[in-house]
Formats: structure tokens, C-alpha cells, sequence
């Protein structure tokens, strides 16, 4: 069973990823659970809740509020990136977390490398079908590379300035801090 | 000037390490090059015709003494004892190792500077104006705000794979020195009638192969809404940018496709969900950040120097020089300086180690250890006192940066070019020394006037070619290099009225042999059709652009001109 990260942890899953070629429908998907495209669950919506074991994946030209009033009903979301390069996946994940109120596993496929986990978990993925040739380890290790953040997002989407008092470096002196705030 | 307190240091130290490790990778084979590609690019590194490049930002074009001697070290250390500041700002290394890499931006992070997102389809370094802080004309400081701007942007996780580059500038002056209106999103600081503070917002400027003067798509945000109402800006174009061909890539594009209008509504919709949220910009927040930009603690001066008086009167070439360099200063008995970095015979915006080294030196000996950078590749020292110009003049002429042609027709805005950039279509350096060298005679280049040339080696405009009162831009047409011209361009400062416009061209191509010569035939058009006081561009602005077409093509011979 392929390995993926979840919740910051390296587990075995079953979740089948199905990208169904023109012609293909719902009799044609694999046994077991799948993954299938925003199309295709929009088409046949109610087969696929009768087939059961099945979750929704999204394209970064999908609106996510078209996958909105099916959330109740599904056991994971995924966001598909072509290329890694493609960013669109970044706003679509933001935007089922926190205009859409997605609280269930949201999961990145695709060409998903270990350089790019930690902005993805940052705008909400809390799961990571890496790229099959790519080192699960060295995507863990990933999640971890940064200890702060400047500006807000889903993971805490507090921007720095609000968190705490920055400290004024101390080489410039505290004095001068208020000072100047009162000149 | 900021200071990195414990967040920017661990972010930046952070950053060096996580690079560090992706080269590591990359150079055992682990990371391909198609994969490591964007990661070096978002660290500054592209590889270029010779060697890889390094692009080293200088967030709004403020440095310290101390970054400078950096800047310096790491030019003698890493790289052939040069750099090249450029028009965004930002300073190039064009020898460096890959292997060298991480360490460079180790130095980088010991002096509180960075590489971070210099290049790569993510927000570049924000740019401002060079005389923030100093200049007579300020309306509101614009570095709080710029700095506020870089440390929103480093790292965003949702905006570091856009569609393209994106670029934005601040300006808080009346003068527009900044070409606010050319980039992608170009940020106005500004009061209201009612004195409040706030920004005018435009979208969609750009150079490149589809020049545009950015829309305003906001005419008055207040402060507070600025990072919410850029995070909508760039969401929209996140998702509806175009993907499928990156010459229609840029957020310009979107912006023409759905119209201002449309795109306007697009932002305005988006932004309903995150106005007010907790990216709203706290007082608090302004006020800590405008805190690192204090004035310095200026003497009380006469305005007027003796000493200095008694020099201009007796020194016609320094007077020439205060003429062109020595810029107005919001401080009795102060000025600001603009080192020329534009002798003939150098290329445009390169500075030796010595050089950086320099002026450093007298940034602390004359100033208070600031330096700026400019878009047109100068460099400038904030905080001079009246009665020590006449000694800096001497020592800045020693080191070769005392050329009197600030604004001037030699005073050239160019890219590197087929030189050193793999990008390029044709050379721009030699094209630049060309026209130096025919311009040769002072007292006849001062006699000419304020006259902006810009030339870039390709399509991409990093010598802002299409703001240029005369624009040059190389083109390849069969393996040849040949340059079209433009005229009529105008990058928003004074030296055009204010105004932001892009030049038309003005014909079939030229090769590079006769550059001198189509130069020469406009400024002569130029001086004899002007009226008392006329630049240039008023000229242009005035009569169109007939007369000039007419007088270089009828010089020309059949065979020297391409069809473009």
C-alpha cells in the first residue's frame, strides 16, 4: 500500500486517485476507495454517494464553492497539481479551508515534491500523496522548514505582528523605540 | 534604516539552511534541474551565459555602510571584484559558483540581506523611490510601508507559484521616482483631503512585450485595508492569471482580457471575505515599523556655505557637477549626492569592490552611513553637508564616479545584455559606450538637456526601454543583433512632466554600427526645433514624432535598415 504523510505523520492508505479518460464513467471506476475528479461527482452525484467509499478531488481551474454544499458528505477533499509549478492548488486549498469551512482531511496529489509541503500545509493540506519517486522522508523533514511566518494563513491566520510584541533589536535600544514612537 | 529583530533573522537563517540542502540534493543528483530551477530562482540564482547569476535584493533601495562593504567582499570573494546594480534595484553577480552559492547567502544573511524571491514567478523585491525620507517633496515616507509590503510578501505560501514574476513599487512623492505606473501593481502613499492616510492603487503596468500604464483600480484605500486589498489583488490573479503561455502570463494581461472594470469587481468581491480579517494592518504595526526610519539626528546648518559658494564660484567643473549630482534636501545645510554610475566606458550600473568599498566610506564620513540605489543605476548618499561637497567631489572623482551627467544623455539605463544575459537578443553595453563615446563634449551633452536613454537586449525591458525618451531595444532577426528605436517614453518622473508614457516606435531597425548615428540625427532634429527651455521630450511631446522619423530615415540608406 503506497505511503502518504498525514497529520504530520507517514501512514499507509488505500485511497485510489482516478483520472477517468473521455468516455469513462461511474461503472468504470476501480473497486475500493477513489478519489474522483469535481466532474465527475457533480454528474453523477447520487450513484457515487450509493457506491459509497468515494471522495472528490479538484483541479486548480475548479471553483471550490461547486464542491460546497457536498462537503458534509465526503470523507476527504484533494487538490490536484499538474506541475508543481501551477499554484493555482494554493488558493483553491485556501479557499475550501477557510471560505468554505472544510474541516476533514484535504490532501495534495499530483506533482507533489517535498520542496513545496511547507507552503502547502501552510494554506491548509494536512495530507501529502507525494510524487511515487520522491522521498516521503525528505517531505516530512520538509514540513519543519520554517519555525515563523511573517503573514497569516490557514495554519494560523494570524500575521506575525498581531501574535506578540515584535522586540525592538536590542542594538538600537529601547529607549530609542519610544522616542521615537513619540516624536 | 530596519533592522532584522529575532523572526526576519530566523526566517532568513532558515531560509540559507533550507537552500543549502536543496543544492546539496540538486548537486547529488537527488533534485533534477527542472525541479531545483525554481527553487534557485526564488533564491536569486539564474544560470546565465557565462556562469550562474546572483541577484541580490536591496529592498527599496536603502543600505547600510555595512551591507555595502558586504556587497564589496562578496564581489572581490565569490566573483570578479564587480557588481551590477539594476532597475529593480537589486545588485548582480555575473561569476559566481553554483557550489559557492549557499555561502554567498550565508555572508548575505550576517549583514542582514537577502536573495529571497529576486527572481521566479513569486512578488519580487518591492521597489521605492531613492530619496524616501529626504526629499523636499514627500508627501508620506514610503519604507514603512515598503517594509511592511517585503516581509508580507517573503514567503507568502499561497502567491510563491503565480502565473509570472509580479512586481510592485511604492511612491510617496510628488514626483513619481519609482515608475510606479509600470508595474504590476504600483502603490501610491498619499493623505486625503481630510488628511488621512492611504494609498492609491494601480494594477496591471508592466514593460515586457505588452507595455502598459497600470490602472487605478483604487483611488483612495485607507493604510489600514493595504495588505488585505493586495492579498485579493493577487488571489484573483492566482487563479484566473493565465497559465498556458507565459508572454500572456502577466497580471496586465488578465487585467486587459477581463477589462478594469471587471477585474475591479473580481478584487472587490474577493476582498469582501478578508477585509477587516486579521492581515488588517494595526497602528500599532505603522508605528513600530516607521520607528526604524528616524531622521537622522541632523546638525542645525545655514543653508548656505561660504566655503562651498566660494568653490562654486571658482570651479566651473564643480559647479557643473552640483549641477547635475547634488539633488535638494528637506534639511537646511543638507543635500543628497548621485554617484554616477555611468562613466563612459563602463557598463551602465557597475561598481567595482573598491568603488562600494568607497562609498561606503563616505556615506559615513559625510552622511550617516546610508546609501541608496536608484532605477536608472546610480547610487546615492542621503545626507550630505553643504561645506563637505567640494571635498567629496574630489575624492568621488578619484574613484571614477564623479561624471557630471546625471539626467543626461549619457546618463543611459541599460540591461546587461547579450553579454552576460542567456536571455538577450542583442549586446546592450557596447551600444551604451557607443553612444558615450559620441557624446563626448560636456559643455554639448549639458547644452542638450535632461534626455533619458534606456536600452535593453531583449523583450523583457530590464532596461526600461519603452519609458525612455528614446528607447532602444535589441532585437535578433536571423542571428543578427539589430536595435529599434522608440521615442516618447516617459517613466513617470519630472524629467517628463509626470507623466507615465510609453514610447512608439519609430521604425524599421538599425544595426548596431549606426546607433551612434540614428542618436545623433535625433538630437540634431532636437536642437534645431526647440523652443527656449525645451527638453527632449517636450519636444517629442510637442511635434510628434514626424519630424524625427523623417530626418533618420532620410539620412539613411536602404540597406542599413531592416524591415521590422
Amino acid at each position: 500500500m503506497p505511503e502518504i504523510i498525514r497529520k504530520g505523520a507517514v501512514v499507509q492508505d488505500d485511497w485510489q486517485v482516478v483520472r477517468p479518460e473521455a468516455g469513462q464513467g461511474v461503472n468504470d471506476l476501480p473497486p475500493g476507495h477513489v478519489i474522483v475528479p469535481l466532474g465527475l461527482w457533480l454528474a453523477n452525484t447520487e450513484a457515487l454517494i450509493a457506491r459509497g467509499n468515494v471522495a472528490v478531488w479538484l483541479a486548480g481551474t475548479d471553483d471550490p464553492a461547486l464542491v460546497a454544499p457536498w462537503l458534509e458528505r465526503l470523507p476527504l477533499v484533494a487538490v490536484d497539481f499538474p506541475k508543481f509549478t501551477d499554484g493555482r492548488g494554493y488558493s483553491v486549498a485556501y479557499l475550501l479551508r477557510s471560505r468554505f469551512g472544510w474541516r476533514g482531511e484535504l490532501r495534495a496529489i499530483g506533482d507533489v515534491l517535498p520542496d513545496q509541503v511547507f507552503y502547502m500545509q501552510r494554506v491548509g493540506f494536512d495530507a501529502f500523496a507525494v510524487r511515487s519517486d520522491r522521498s516521503v522522508a525528505t517531505a516530512l523533514r520538509a514540513l519543519k522548514t520554517f519555525s515563523d511566518a511573517y503573514q497569516g494563513s490557514w495554519d494560523n491566520p494570524v500575521p506575525a505582528f498581531r501574535r506578540e510584541p515584535r522586540p525592538w533589536p536590542e542594538s538600537l535600544g529601547q529607549d530609542s523605540l519610544k522616542a521615537r514612537q513619540q516624536a | 534604516m530596519y533592522r532584522y529583530d529575532t523572526i526576519d533573522r530566523t526566517l532568513v537563517n532558515e531560509r540559507v539552511e533550507q537552500y543549502r540542502d536543496q543544492l546539496t540534493r540538486h548537486l547529488a543528483g537527488e533534485l533534477s534541474e527542472d525541479e531545483f530551477r525554481p527553487l534557485r530562482l526564488q533564491n536569486g540564482l539564474y544560470i546565465q551565459r557565462h556562469a550562474p547569476m546572483l541577484r541580490v535584493a536591496i529592498p527599496y533601495g536603502l543600505l547600510s555602510a555595512k551591507q555595502l562593504r558586504m556587497l564589496a567582499h562578496i564581489a572581490r570573494k565569490y566573483d570578479r571584484g564587480f557588481g551590477h546594480f539594476t532597475t529593480r534595484q537589486n545588485i548582480q553577480y555575473n561569476w559566481p559558483k553554483l557550489e559557492d552559492s549557499a555561502d554567498i547567502l550565508a555572508d548575505l544573511a550576517s549583514v542582514e540581506m537577502h536573495a529571497i524571491q529576486t527572481s521566479g514567478n513569486c512578488v519580487r523585491n518591492i521597489t521605492s523611490d531613492e530619496f524616501a525620507g529626504i526629499a523636499p517633496d514627500e508627501i508620506v515616507d514610503p519604507r514603512p510601508l515598503s517594509e511592511i509590503l517585503r516581509q508580507w510578501s517573503t514567503f507568502h505560501p499561497e502567491f510563491a507559484f503565480l502565473p509570472r514574476k509580479f512586481k510592485i513599487a511604492v511612491n510617496g512623492a510628488a514626483e513619481d521616482r519609482a515608475a510606479t505606473a509600470f508595474h504590476d501593481i504600483g502603490i501610491y502613499v498619499l493623505r486625503n483631503f481630510e488628511g488621512e492616510l492611504g494609498v492609491r492603487v494601480l494594477v496591471g503596468g508592466g514593460m515586457g512585450r505588452t507595455p502598459i500604464i497600470g490602472h487605478v483600480i483604487r483611488d483612495f484605500l485607507p493604510w489600514k485595508h493595504v495588505l488585505t486589498y493586495i492579498e485579493a489583488i493577487l488571489r484573483v490573479y492566482n487563479r484566473h492569471g493565465r497559465r498556458d503561455n507565459m508572454y500572456k502570463a502577466r497580471i496586465k494581461i488578465l487585467v486587459k482580457a477581463l477589462g478594469p472594470e471587471e477585474f475591479t469587481r473580481q478584487v472587490e468581491e474577493e476582498w469582501v471575505h478578508v477585509k477587516d480579517g486579521p492581515g488588517t494592518l494595526t497602528r500599532e504595526e505603522l508605528d513600530r515599523v516607521t520607528a526604524y526610519f528616524p531622521a537622522p539626528e541632523y546638525e542645525t546648518l545655514a543653508d548656505v556655505d561660504a566655503g562651498h559658494e566660494q568653490h562654486l564660484a571658482e570651479n566651473a567643473a564643480f559647479a557643473r557637477w552640483v549641477g547635475r549630482s547634488v539633488r535638494p534636501h528637506r534639511i537646511a545645510g543638507y543635500r543628497s549626492v548621485v554617484l554616477s554610475l555611468k562613466k563612459t566606458g563602463v557598463p551602465p550600473g557597475d561598481a567595482t569592490a573598491e568603488q562600494m568599498e568607497a562609498v561606503a566610506d563616505w556615506s559615513e564620513r559625510f552622511g550617516f552611513g546610508e546609501i541608496r540605489v536608484s532605477h536608472e543605476q546610480n547610487l546615492i548618499l542621503s545626507d550630505v553637508r553643504v561645506s563637505d561637497l567640494h571635498t567629496l567631489w574630489l575624492e568621488a572623482k578619484t574613484a571614477g564616479l564623479a561624471t557630471p551627467n546625471i539626467g543626461l544623455i549619457t546618463d543611459i539605463i541599460a540591461c546587461p545584455g547579450g553579454d552576460f544575459c542567456s536571455l538577450a537578443n542583442a549586446k546592450s553595453i557596447p551600444i551604451a559606450e557607443a553612444i558615450q563615446r559620441r557624446f563626448d563634449d560636456l559643455d554639448y551633452i549639458h547644452d542638450i538637456g535632461e534626455l533619458n536613454i534606456n536600452i535593453s537586449g531583449c523583450m523583457n525591458s530590464c532596461g526600461h526601454h519603452h519609458a525612455g525618451h528614446i528607447g532602444i531595444l535589441g532585437v535578433d532577426k536571423d542571428g543578427e543583433e539589430w536595435y529599434q528605436v522608440s521615442i516618447g517614453g516617459a517613466d513617470g518622473s519630472s524629467a517628463g512632466h509626470g507623466r507615465s508614457a510609453i514610447g512608439k516606435v519609430i521604425g524599421p531597425s538599425f544595426k548596431a554600427e549606426a546607433m551612434p548615428d540614428v542618436i545623433s540625427t535625433l538630437v540634431d532634429t532636437f536642437v534645431e526645433l526647440r523652443d527656449e527651455g525645451e527638453r527632449f521630450i517636450d519636444v517629442v511631446d510637442r511635434l510628434g514624432q514626424a519630424p524625427f522619423k523623417a530626418r533618420v530615415y532620410a539620412s539613411r540608406q536602404e540597406k542599413e535598415v531592416l524591415d521590422a
